[in-house]
């Protein structure tokens, strides 16, 4: 059936049969009839955010931790270039969203009107894929094809421009059942390589899972999967920054997080293992270390959607193209029918080797004195909130690489953190995403203090709706990440590194409306974070930490993961040689 | 071990020779990449060249089927076989590329490229370049009395030989299309 209905209409109708909810977004000329409609309905609720890119993380936010794709609506030129930045981010953690852009009317594009930018030029990099829409009877169908593209294959940021004259015409809408896509990527892997991967896990002497986003983004069906095959072969498992939750991190197989702040035996096993298993990770720079020199002795296996992930950087052996779910259901049920046969004998040594790793304990640190630890803190805090299937959101630096430390993450979707582009001012934003899409639950986003003022102006977002989010700052007053590098590499000449004029957060928090919470005693902490925890309303929580401390272990630039750096005592001043200090 | 079974020219969005033999010699290659003619397509091709450092040693685009909506860009680029792999996975992922070919892997192709040329000069040299133009098979398409536009169509290795001939004989310009090129045989 097809129906006449005005282009901003369209919008809306397309957003109810694609199943939105919730569409994060700030209002401006080339969006009015667009806003004129949201006002006239009530199945979409309209999130007003206090800055476009707010409303882009708080969609990546939303979508990570419910698993749909997240909708962003904003104006024209300003509205859209503000809304770069999370675009970008979501391209880098392929994270599914749509993002509507107002733009001027068509008879005015390339005259350098007011507020006009080139949307579809400037977005082209950081998106999955662009439209401009200059007829009104095309508007339905690239919506419907819009969502089909951000959520299948490898997801991502698409960009709908829609010029204002388009919004205002009448057209003709298009179910999407009627929409044909030639987008249809292949999600079965190769038999062929499966069965190989298979026969590699049975003769593997020293195998290990390394798992990464893609396993979040296949689905809670790929995490069921997932468990089930390393419980089954009884092999180590590690994962990426943002695959965390893909495995629980109380399961007896669990190694911690990898990389550069990863566990010492996580990345111990990655340069030692003789089978490596990636599944949805893309052997980032993070992971890697100095390329030469990683995992030398391994047979690696490469599962993943997009094929150009496979053989860029890591030359691999069994490379698998497809859908994660389908892949792990498909290798299970191959390796179950040869027999379930693994090596047993050589796995259990394996394992007592990594038991002996485990014991360097590399994430031991002493709270002593009357300064918080941001280990402590952290510490303090999974310990009062694991009972709770809480949610947890970073910003980027030194408290991020704690959080990913010290936290335990039980479930897949419950961990939102800018990975790929690190962005600062990422995580405030996306908890008022996540608790929209999770109304009831606890949402904590662990911050420090310069990242937290990079988007604070979402304060007033959260008080507007009642997101009772919690922002638990680790306030170092100092760009924690920036001066750790500077000690390391720039002779302790801490450039621009420290936070000057620091607001008060309880009065800012107080301004807001909103409650506020100091703390700077060790002794005091856990009270703290109960009042926290059972205040009803967002919560800007000052936790005041050791100013100098650094985040370890690390792998240090250019250095291979077994010469990793475990602690103050390192040879810190001397760890990275002038080519490895190029690197970021 | 046995590549993936993925038929000659399937979809853009399937895997390419995911096991290559990586060496660090660089190889030219020619893509025939089949778009959706939409606008902006072509930005977005370039846009992944220029973006990712890749080569462009040579590009043609133009509409090849109007009623079916599709161009066909053809791209040389050189590069080490990982780059060669990367570059056509990467053009895989564009939503509106159709179908990537590596012309220079997939069996014998026939290349050809159109360029112009204007010559000036008088006396000896106009007429060594007007004998020279004849057995290159170029024609002449403009003349005064002091110069000839030639026409010329052959492998880009035969218009940089007529191009080095003509240049001690006053060559002025030059005008060259890029490549064209599509696989022998009855196969498309």
């Amino acid at each position: 059936m097809t129906k006449a209905m005005t282009g901003a209409k369209m919008v809306v109708q397309a957003l109810i049969d694609q199943g939105v909810d919730t569409v994060f977004g700030y209002p401006g000329g080339a969006v009015l009839p667009i806003y004129d409609e949201i006002f006239q309905q009530n199945s979409i609720k309209h999130v007003l955010v206090r800055h476009e890119q707010g409303a882009v993380h708080a969609a990546e936010g939303y979508a990570r931790s419910t698993g749909k794709p997240g909708v962003a609506l904003v104006t024209s030129g300003p509205g859209a270039t503000n809304a770069v930045t999370g675009l970008t981010d979501a391209l880098m953690d392929s994270i599914p969203i749509v993002v509507l852009t107002g733009q001027v009317p068509t008879f005015m594009i390339g005259s350098d009107a007011f507020q006009e930018c080139d949307t579809v030029g400037i977005t082209r990099p950081c998106t999955k894929h662009n439209w401009l829409v200059k007829e009104t009877d095309k508007l339905s169908s690239v919506l419907h094809e819009a969502f089909h593209i951000a959520t299948s294959g490898r997801p991502g940021p698409v960009v709908i421009d829609i010029p204002k004259d388009v919004q205002f015409a009448t057209g003709t809408y298009t179910e999407a059942r009627q929409v044909e896509t030639h987008y249809n990527p292949q999600v079965k892997g190769d038999m062929e390589m499966i069965t190989e991967l298979a026969a590699a896990m049975e003769k593997a002497k020293r195998p290990l899972f390394y798992t990464g986003g893609g396993v979040i983004n296949s689905g809670p069906a790929a995490s069921q999967l997932l468990r089930e095959l390393v419980a089954a072969t009884g092999f180590p498992i590690t994962s990426t920054l943002m695959g965390l939750g893909c495995y629980p991190a109380s399961g007896d197989n669990w190694l911690g997080m990898l990389g550069m702040h990863g566990l010492y035996e996580a990345n111990m096993a990655m340069h030692d293992c003789d089978l490596m298993i990636n599944i949805g990770a893309r052997f980032d720079d993070r992971i890697t270390g100095r390329l030469d020199a990683f995992s030398p002795g391994s047979t690696k296996a490469h599962i993943d959607i997009d094929a150009s992930s496979i053989n860029k950087v890591i030359k691999v052996d069994i490379p698998i193209l497809g859908d994660v779910a389908h892949v792990l259901e498909d290798l299970l049920n191959v390796w179950k029918a040869r027999g379930r046969k693994t090596d047993k004998e050589n796995v259990q040594k394996w394992w007592h080797q990594i038991n002996d790793w485990k014991k360097v304990d590399c994430l031991a640190f002493e709270q002593k004195g009357k300064v918080i630890k941001p280990q402590y803190a952290l510490s303090r805090l999974e310990e009062l909130t694991k009972k709770h299937d809480r949610y947890i959101c970073t910003e980027v630096g030194q408290h991020q690489m704690w959080a990913a430390q010290y936290l335990g993450f039980e479930d897949p979707n419950r961990w939102m953190t800018s990975g790929g582009l690190g962005t600062m001012g990422y995580g405030f934003p996306a908890s008022i995403g996540v608790q929209m899409g999770h109304p009831d639950a606890l949402v904590i986003n662990v911050a420090g203090e310069a990242s937290w003022l990079m988007n604070m102006q979402e304060l007033g977002t959260a008080m507007q709706y009642g997101l009772p989010v919690k922002q638990f700052i680790l306030n170092n007053e100092r760009l924690g990440m920036v001066r750790q590098w500077q000690e390391l590499l720039h002779g302790e000449r801490y450039s621009s590194s420290w936070s000057e004029s620091l607001p008060d957060f309880v009065k800012l928090a107080e301004a807001f409306g909103a409650k506020g919470i100091i703390c700077d005693d060790p002794d005091n902490l856990d009270d703290a974070i109960m009042e926290m925890l059972t205040h009803d309303g967002p919560v800007l929580f000052d936790c005041l930490v050791e100013k100098h401390e650094n985040c370890f272990p690390m792998i240090p630039s250019g250095k291979p993961h077994n010469e990793m750096l475990l602690g103050e005592n390192a040879d810190v001043a001397n760890a990275i040689k002038s080519d490895g200090a190029v690197m970021v | 071990m046995s590549p993936l079974k993925i038929k000659k020219g399937a979809t853009s969005h399937s895997a390419y020779d995911l096991r290559p033999n990586f060496s660090d010699k660089e190889e030219r290659h020619t893509l025939a990449v089949l778009v959706e003619n939409e606008p902006g397509v072509l930005s977005r091709v370039i846009g992944l060249f220029a973006g990712r450092g890749y080569n462009i040693d040579s590009l043609t685009v133009a509409e090849v089927d109007h009623l079916g909506h599709r161009s066909r860009i053809t791209i040389v680029t050189s590069g080490t076989p990982q780059i060669i792999v990367q570059i056509k996975a990467q053009l895989g992922r564009i939503v509106d590329v159709h179908k990537v070919n590596d012309l220079t892997v997939e069996g014998p192709s026939v290349e050809r490229e159109l360029a112009l040329f204007k010559v000036t000069g008088t006396g000896n040299d106009r007429i060594e370049a007007i004998r020279l133009a004849d057995i290159f098979r170029a024609s002449v398409v403009d003349s005064t009395l002091e110069s000839f536009v030639f026409e010329i169509t052959g492998t880009p290795e035969k218009i940089d030989a007529f191009a080095e001939l003509m240049r001690p004989l006053g060559l002025e310009e030059i005008a060259r299309t890029g490549v064209a090129a599509l696989s022998r045989g009855a196969v498309a």
